[in-house]
């Protein structure tokens, strides 16, 4: 079975459109999150514990069902946790933060909590206890995971720039902040709160588009041994729609399961289930317009090596600066 | 290699990781008895599946401050003594202040210049009689409690967190911040979590001037210990024997946990469990320099002011040495990973211990892993239909897939959270790609015209380089995001590397044997199935 058979549709056409595109999107994203913040889940805000003891027996679905309804700001991003022995019915409720907050605040918080239960009506109860709590992924983890982030995209245009050249690396790089651009406007646009599991869910997009991108260089990489008289638009080009099938196939696979958690996982597995979805749309997307126009920007659109050294021969026009391999420095010098 | 020894490696990587992987998680779940060596690592579920022990404890950031107290009285007096300032006694009353008495009349200038470098963090007032009170400032008291308790808080997730695959749950709470709480998944064994938690972890390296001797007074002189020296107790040596001896130590520590690289488990010449450690470059010069100019004296090694053992210095010493003492395996094991994490910077106490129930309900938990079924139940029909038979191929080297990282993951401790299980999926959904990139190469080969064979190897072939760059790419991406990253960041490094070695095993060594097998028990082929 093929999807695609001997296509040739001329991709690099479309980079500006595609550029445009994408800056629009990234642009727009940058503005709701510059207005509008990106909301941080109860992991990164901190907020208040409070422990109750229930008259009667409750699970930790109903607690959550009563807070989701009542507890202003909703208590999706609450923590509920059967507390201690089972038999003394206690039950942990973690809340993200609302305002400020100080002691006074503090039972002002937990009054909250206590009235949305009450109306929620799970029967009596006695709070055991109430606490500040701080964020459980703290400030120095986000900063870290920055770096981290940063540093391992630098290691990643080391090694392409060392196995291919520096402009495909940078095509690879940019392509790959592309995607984690248009993922986090996206999650703007729709307000996902900031958790760590949509953090682990951009970090597998970077990964993913890397991993899409080289495939598709390795292939011009091929060709360009191949096809020295065609420019490299033309390279790029025929790489591209050789490898078209695979990247369909693979992103759809890739999709398939996305779809599946973001269908049927539920709450938990939302945002998560989202932030993959955008993300593998722009990773495949990136791969075909984003880094491909990068490295025909940087190389120029013109013949590859061998076809230029075979035109600048004939003739004696001024050549554009390429790096040029010795053996053809010293052909040229002879 | 030929394909029947191909074959055997493969049967023998999958039997090794479904025992670690599979095995003990079937086992659990049907009530079958094993062998405790294969469930005790067994993959356990998260706190949003299972729930876990819930642990607060208590700071005590008076700690921090009596130490910041302590070394900056040293300092001074280090300074008095060169400046050749004499001054009658210098004391500590509490935490915060430090009091230099008896400072001569006609030295007080110079004293009070020299005292002029403590003022950044104490108050300087002066008394009678050559008296000085030196007192901690507010805002200084203030910062160090504060970065105790994030300092502490760091150092526990390290220790109960190490390579980021264990899911726990830690916050700071209460009104004054000094409390952290700590949720834990699924520990069975929770004596060991709260001693690993709360050992102060404090390595230092120190030269033996006296000793040992079974009392303290023996070094003392005139009722009080030497100046710039300490006695500190230790064990006599014997294993298992409880007796204190006591050593006069240089006050000033050769080295300490700060100078530490890293730290492991090993055996020493007696055969008993030992703890290995190596220095960075800075410590190790130091050490270099301190060894080698008391080669012949003893060194002794003090883990929280208790002197473990004090062999002598046959050489000089660089940046690899060996902490003996009567330790057991598990205390040697417990003892590396405290010395990696660094020491806690304030003791601390336990204010509550409970068990706590999973964060996420039934429901939740049931939709989760019902859309992760889906999730790989879509990705195998898909490849089955597109593939046809090869798809049969692709299908069993993602059943692989699955089973090798399952039992790495295991391997490694790692816990299972209900992202985690999805996480999985995804890589699953992504993992094909490398058998898609095989496949669609063969496919091409094919339309060229060439043989079943010839296609089936060229497209193993030149697809292999792009496998290793891709994969590679990863590997160091994941590479970095461990080194720089912390708790989950590593956690997902690690979880992607495991992935990544796994897939590559499968889909190019696995998926390339099934096809040999498939095309040896037939002659000449004239078309293949994909």
């Amino acid at each position: 079975m093929h999807i695609f058979k001997n296509t040739s549709y001329d991709f690099l056409r479309w980079r500006w459109h595609a550029i445009a595109l994408s800056l629009a999107i990234m642009i727009a994203g940058g503005v709701t999150i510059w207005t509008r913040g990106i909301a941080k889940g109860v992991e990164f805000a901190g907020g208040t514990v409070v422990v109750e003891q229930f008259e009667q027996p409750v699970t930790v679905q109903q607690v959550r069902e009563a807070l989701g309804q009542f507890y202003p700001g909703g208590g999706d991003n609450a923590i509920v946790q059967a507390y201690g022995d089972p038999s003394l019915r206690m039950v942990m409720i973690r809340v993200g933060q609302v305002g400020a907050e100080t002691g006074a605040s503090l039972s002002v918080t937990a009054q909250q909590v206590e009235d949305a239960l009450r109306r929620g009506d799970l029967g009596g109860f006695n709070r055991q206890g109430a606490e500040i709590v701080s964020a459980t992924v703290g400030r120095e983890l986000t900063n870290k995971a920055v770096w981290a982030t940063v540093l391992s995209l630098v290691g990643i245009l080391a090694y392409i720039s060392f196995r291919f050249q520096l402009s495909f690396a940078t095509g690879a790089v940019v392509a790959t902040i592309h995607d984690l651009g248009v993922t986090l406007s996206f999650l703007a646009f729709f307000g996902y709160d900031m958790t760590l599991n949509i953090i682990a869910a951009l970090l597998t997009i970077a990964g993913y588009s890397t991993n899409d991108t080289i495939v598709i260089f390795d292939r011009v990489r091929e060709n360009l041994r191949g096809m020295r008289r065609d420019s490299l638009n033309d390279v790029i080009n025929v790489a591209i729609n050789q490898t078209l099938g695979r990247t369909i196939i693979t992103a759809g696979t890739a999709l398939f399961s996305a779809l599946a958690l973001f269908l049927f996982g539920g709450d938990v597995l939302h945002g998560f289930a989202f932030t993959l979805l955008v993300g593998l749309i722009a990773g495949t997307y990136s791969t075909v317009f984003i880094a491909a126009a990068i490295v025909s920007f940087w190389r120029g659109a013109g013949p590859t090596r061998a076809g230029r050294h075979a035109q600048a021969a004939a003739t004696t026009a001024p050549q554009q600066p390429t790096r040029r391999s010795k053996l053809q420095r010293k052909a040229r010098a002879s | 290699m030929t394909l029947r020894w191909k074959l055997i490696t493969i049967v023998v990587v999958l039997v090794a990781f479904s025992a670690v992987g599979v095995y003990p998680i079937v086992a659990a779940y049907f009530g079958v008895s094993s062998p405790a060596v294969l469930m005790d690592r067994q993959l356990k579920l998260g706190l949003d599946l299972k729930g876990g022990v819930h642990l607060v404890l208590r700071v005590q950031t008076d700690d921090a401050l009596r130490l910041e107290t302590e070394q900056t009285m040293e300092r001074l007096r280090a300074e008095l003594t060169t400046k050749g300032i004499v001054v009658a006694n210098i004391t500590t009353p509490d935490s915060t202040h430090f009091v230099v008495e008896g400072v001569p009349p006609a030295q007080d200038a110079a004293f009070r210049q020299t005292a002029a470098e403590v003022q950044a963090t104490f108050d300087r007032s002066a008394g009678t009689n050559g008296a000085y009170t030196f007192s901690m400032k507010p805002n200084v008291q203030v910062s160090l409690r504060e970065e105790a308790v994030v300092q502490a808080r760091q150092t526990i997730e390290r220790r109960v967190n190490e390579l980021g695959v264990t899911e726990p749950s830690i916050a700071q709470q209460g009104a004054d911040g000094d409390q952290i709480l700590v949720q834990l998944p699924g520990v069975t064994d929770v004596d060991r979590a709260k001693e690993i938690i709360r050992s102060t972890g404090l390595l230092e390296l120190k030269i033996v001037e006296q000793g040992p001797a079974a009392t303290r007074e023996a070094f003392l002189v005139n009722g009080q210990e030497p100046a710039g020296m300490e006695i500190l107790p230790g064990s006599s040596g014997a294993p298992g024997e409880a007796a204190s001896v006591f050593y006069l130590l240089r006050k000033v520590a050769a080295v300490s946990g700060k100078d530490l690289r890293n730290a492991r488990p090993t055996i020493d010449e007696n055969n008993q469990p030992a703890v290995s450690f190596t220095l960075n470059t800075d410590g190790g010069r130091r050490f270099g320099t301190v060894t080698g100019e008391n080669i012949g004296r003893n060194l002794a090694i003090v883990l929280d002011g208790r002197v473990q053992s004090a062999p002598r210095i046959d050489g000089r010493i660089t940046t690899d040495g060996r902490i003996t003492g009567s330790f057991t395996q598990e205390e040697v094991q417990n003892l590396s990973l405290i010395l990696r994490s660094g020491a806690l910077p304030a003791s601390l106490t336990y204010l509550e211990e409970r068990t706590v129930g999973p964060t996420l309900g039934a429901d939740s938990i049931r939709a989760g892993v019902l859309a992760s079924l889906v999730g790989l139940l879509l990705v195998m029909s898909f490849m089955l239909i597109y593939y046809r038979l090869s798809g049969v191929n692709a299908v069993v080297a993602l059943g692989f897939n699955l089973i090798i990282l399952l039992g790495l993951m295991a391997y490694v401790g790692a816990v299972m959270t209900l992202p985690g299980i999805a996480g999985f999926v995804l890589t699953m959904g992504m993992g094909v790609d490398s058998n898609v990139l095989i496949f669609e190469r063969i496919k091409e080969e094919l339309d060229a015209g060439r043989g079943v064979r010839a296609s089936i190897n060229a497209g193993f072939k030149r697809v292999f380089l792009t496998l290793v760059d891709t994969h590679t790419a990863a590997l160091i991406s994941a590479a970095f995001l461990f080194q720089f990253g912390t708790g989950p960041i590593r956690g997902f490094a690690v979880t992607l590397s495991v992935g990544l070695v796994a897939n590559l095993f499968t889909s190019t060594f696995v998926s390339k044997t099934l096809f040999e097998m498939a095309l040896s028990r037939r002659g000449q082929v004239a078309t293949l199935s994909i």
